[in-house]
């Protein structure tokens, strides 16, 4: 009776432990997204986390880009061929890629290389007390060290996403065109037609939007949340993938059930 | 009891708790102006946690904390900030931020709290850095720095604005002797040169007993002596002479709590 | 001179992402900047609309002029609505167009074709009615006929 009870205390305790962490998670991000930025200030330290978190994404999100879509093309190719419509392979590349593929690995991929290095980073801050004495100082961390870093998250998914698309679609044309000889005028024809710039593309960028908000704020505030030792910040960063990668994979079925549910 | 004349923070009643743990209970401390004062304690006692509440980064349950005569835990953001500019802090582990030079680490509290024009800040930065002896090292990124090194930059740093008060969260950890020495000497002439008052939170005695002129031992959720060097030193409460002395055994006890050793030994059977 | 490399990476990051955008605009989903002025709504009632969904294209001598925004039952005549959007510069449909569902390749998507009418005078607005409609073709339907006509032979 007593272990009973016992247990639905400990499970009590650890929702209450849940519900308050997304509480404070939300007070970061209404802090950081309302802090009201310093001009003068804040727009270098936003280049250089544009700088840290967009550009140095962007070699492994144009070798990703380019692999999957020369490997679209080629399954698309093996199955569209036997009804006689290669020539669609572009279309299937373009769509698969703008609607679904480009914002999803794009945003997978985000959470582990930009996502997992934001989390280390502010946990190491963190540790060591760079951010309490940044407080002692009378600057307010979550001005100066986590919205520049929100923000440059949020613009820079978006950027990488397209980046992706269109590097994709370029190997699924290296692929298609020149390797395995579709005629270039029906590929483009093709994919021209079908491919609408405001319900597809468009929406893929929404789609992009919404991962950068939820991928960098789990990054930040997991560091920002972190348990200041060495340990703390692994966990930290394991955290930060799983949830951000779990929450896009989530919120993409929601969202393209909203987006493209009624085709 | 001169020392008392002018004092520059008075906490009076100070009550903090940690879930349902006392970390201090109706505390009272008083630090003299421009002087060194030492806090020292067992680990685990709340030294750290006291030099929070002073910065107002921690609430406590109740209890004032003047500084002045402003009450920080009872400040609003704004307040807190301006009063803040008056308090330096080095942390235990320096707390340089690691994405800017030694440069622009000391400047940086300038920075935030005055518009002095760019000259003028540099003027200052080197000057904080010439009395830590690191002016050499201004160019440098905070991870080419030695550990000692890098604290003392970040010594140049909590008095880059020249506040009344300087508080050293555990200097002297993990230093080696050297740097140690430099440490000790430095923190006692700076308090001599620029009239601050000190407050060295630490648990190394020797050092700490010699540039403090007054000191504090905290335990048991209090304050279980307090005084002079000389007068620690002749204080008879077993508990203050096992710490001073650093013995093993005494009223803090080398065992953990546990059942009898014989009968422990004797149920493996 | 550290900054300097961290703008030009930055800036570059920035038009590589705005190319990229172009290239997804023009050449993926062949937005031109010159048209949009507005659309205009036609109907069609169609025996069959199978296999036509709303976004497939309205076209004119296999010309796109607009698209299949809504497909519905009219409950009068148990027939299927076509509801298209054609663009406002088409304005030479006369009223005696026929409209039929064809299909782009043997297996490809469908597709409206409108073919216009002689009656000069009277051009098609918003709101009005294609009557003239030829249904999808079915290919079970063409075969089973197929082979009905074999076996009569």
């Amino acid at each position: 009776m007593q272990s009973v009870t016992a247990n639905l205390a400990l499970l009590g305790r650890s929702v209450l432990d849940r519900v308050a962490a997304i509480g404070r998670a939300g007070m970061v991000l209404m802090q950081a997204v309302i802090a009201r930025p310093d001009p003068l200030t804040s727009f270098p330290l936003l280049v250089r986390q544009l700088y840290s978190v967009g550009v140095l994404s962007m070699v492994i999100i144009i070798v990703s880009g380019l692999f999957i879509g020369m490997v679209l093309a080629l399954q698309g190719y093996t199955i569209l061929v036997d009804y006689g419509t290669e020539q669609a392979v572009g279309q299937m590349v373009a769509l698969s890629l703008v609607r679904e593929l480009a914002p999803v690995v794009t945003a997978l991929l985000f959470a582990g290389r930009a996502g997992s290095a934001l989390t280390a980073e502010i946990g190491l801050m963190k540790t060591t007390e760079q951010l309490s004495s940044m407080e002692m100082i009378g600057v307010d961390p979550l001005r100066r060290i986590i919205a520049p870093r929100f923000w440059a998250g949020l613009i820079c998914l978006p950027i990488l996403t397209m980046i992706f698309s269109a590097v994709g679609i370029w190997g699924g044309m290296l692929v298609g065109v020149d390797w395995l000889g579709i005629y270039e005028g029906s590929f483009w024809a093709n994919m021209q037609n079908s491919v609408d710039f405001f319900d597809d593309v468009l929406n893929g960028l929404i789609k992009s939007l919404v991962f950068g908000v939820v991928v960098t704020w789990v990054a930040v505030f997991q560091g920002y949340d972190s348990v200041p030792t060495s340990e703390g910040i692994s966990q930290a960063t394991t955290k930060t993938v799983v949830y951000s990668s779990l929450a896009v994979l989530g919120l993409d079925f929601i969202l393209t059930a909203l987006m493209f549910g009624d085709l | 009891m001169d020392f008392f004349d002018d004092i520059i923070i008075d906490i009076k009643q100070l009550t903090f708790s940690r879930g349902d743990r006392y970390i201090f209970k109706n505390m009272d401390i008083r630090i003299p102006r421009g002087k060194v004062t030492g806090i020292m304690g067992p680990s685990g006692t709340g030294k750290t946690t006291l030099l929070r509440v002073i910065g107002g980064q921690l609430k406590p349950d109740s209890g004032s904390v003047l500084l002045d005569g402003d009450d920080i835990p009872h400040l609003g953001r704004k307040e807190l900030f301006n009063v803040r500019e008056k308090m330096g802090m080095l942390f235990q582990s320096g707390a340089l931020f690691t994405d800017m030079s030694v440069f622009e680490n000391v400047a940086f509290p300038l920075r935030v709290h005055t518009k002095l024009p760019e000259d003028m800040i540099r003027d200052i930065v080197l000057m904080k850095l010439q009395a830590v002896g690191l002016r050499g090292a201004s160019e440098l990124m905070p991870s080419e720095l030695s550990g000692g090194m890098g604290r003392r930059v970040a010594l140049a740093r909590a008095i880059s604005l020249d506040p009344a008060l300087v508080m050293y969260d555990e200097p002297f950890t993990g230093q080696d002797p050297i740097a140690m020495g430099v440490l000790v000497n430095l923190i006692k002439m700076l308090n001599q040169a620029l009239g601050h008052s000190s407050i060295i939170v630490s648990h190394d005695i020797k050092e700490t007993l010699s540039i403090a002129d007054y000191i504090y031992i905290i335990a048991d959720a209090g304050v279980i002596a307090h005084g002079t060097p000389a007068q620690l030193e002749q204080n008879d409460s077993a508990q203050v002479q096992q710490f001073m002395k650093g013995l093993p055994d005494g009223p803090v006890p080398f065992h953990f709590p546990a059942n009898n050793y014989e009968t422990d030994l004797m149920e493996g059977r | 001179m550290r900054n300097r490399g961290i703008e030009l990476g930055v800036g570059v990051f920035m038009l590589v992402g705005m190319l990229s955008l172009a290239m997804l605009a023009i050449s993926v989903s062949g937005l031109t900047l010159a048209k949009q002025e507005g659309s205009y709504k036609i109907y069609a009632r169609f025996e069959n609309a199978g296999g036509l969904t709303a976004r497939s294209k309205v076209t004119m001598s296999g010309v796109a002029i607009g698209k299949v925004t809504n497909i519905s039952i009219d409950r009068q005549k148990l027939m299927a609505l076509v509801e298209m959007e054609i663009n406002a510069d088409v304005d030479y449909l006369t009223s005696d167009s026929s409209a039929s569902i064809l299909t782009a390749g043997l297996l490809g998507e469908k597709y409206v074709g409108i073919t216009t009418g002689a009656a000069d005078d009277e051009i098609l607005k918003e709101g009005d009615f294609i009557e003239d409609t030829q249904s999808s073709l079915v290919l079970e339907e063409l075969i089973g006929k197929f082979l009905f006509n074999q076996a009569s032979e």
